[in-house]
């Protein structure tokens, strides 16, 4: 039988958004698939060592469902977006949902790849210290390399 | 049943339960089984789709006062 592979591109940096990618990279490399993401744009806060900035806004977001109706006037005050993130972090806990650092460790555990977009790293100033140890950089080309083979490619 | 591992996943949601019992397995030999029991409803499907895709047989799914409990041969 030969390997599955599968590959996924995560461009955004909130805490929704931060979810698919690695909940699908674990459980596809539990499955035995080969599996490489590449981190561009937003997305490449997802490496960073502390993850404590990436967030979730109530803002431009009417989908969010909320515990009492929030109009877009209140959603703008400063502070919302931390309060919205810590009811948010608050709920994935209590339903045994696994944190973003702890799916992001159990997919390098399992040897999923991760890929920084080494332009976006130079466009934003990022340092590599910033991000996790255990990361490769590159480029498009790098990329569709490998995505170019694989059974399943996603964009995120 | 019989088997030579057991993990409790209790409380915890999607992926978790996969990704453990994976894990599980890892440590285990061929033809020993493993016991996993979980509170996620979605565990069912799951497991029998990792089963179907590891080549794992899934040798017993039950549902017990809102417990799943698997009993997973390692290939």
């Amino acid at each position: 039988m030969t390997t599955k592979k599968m590959a996924i591109i995560a461009t955004k940096g909130t805490l929704d958004m931060a979810y698919p990618p690695f909940i699908l990279a674990s459980t596809a490399a539990a499955l035995g698939y080969e599996v490489q993401v590449f981190f561009t744009f937003y997305g490449l806060q997802l490496l960073r060592k502390d993850l404590s900035d990436v967030k979730i806004s109530p803002l431009a977001n009417p989908a969010m469902p909320m515990p009492v109706p929030m109009p877009v006037m209140v959603q703008m005050l400063p502070g919302m977006e931390t309060m919205a993130t810590m009811m948010m972090k608050d709920k994935l806990k209590k339903k045994g949902v696994a944190s973003l650092e702890e799916l992001r460790s159990l997919c390098q555990e399992a040897d999923v790849k991760f890929i920084a977009c080494q332009m976006t790293v130079d466009l934003f100033d990022f340092q590599k210290s910033d991000f996790i140890d255990g990361i490769e950089y590159g480029g498009a080309a790098m990329f569709l390399g490998f995505a170019g083979d694989t059974d399943i490619c996603l964009f995120v | 049943m019989n088997f030579d591992k057991e993990f409790d996943a209790s409380g915890l949601s999607c992926p978790l339960p996969i990704l453990k019992t994976k894990k599980a397995l890892a440590d285990m030999t061929s033809g020993q089984v493993l016991k996993m029991i979980a509170t996620d409803c979605g565990s069912v499907k799951d497991m029998q789709a990792f089963a179907d895709q590891t080549g794992n047989p899934l040798l017993s799914s039950t549902e017990e006062g809102g417990k799943y409990i698997f009993f997973m041969k390692k290939k």
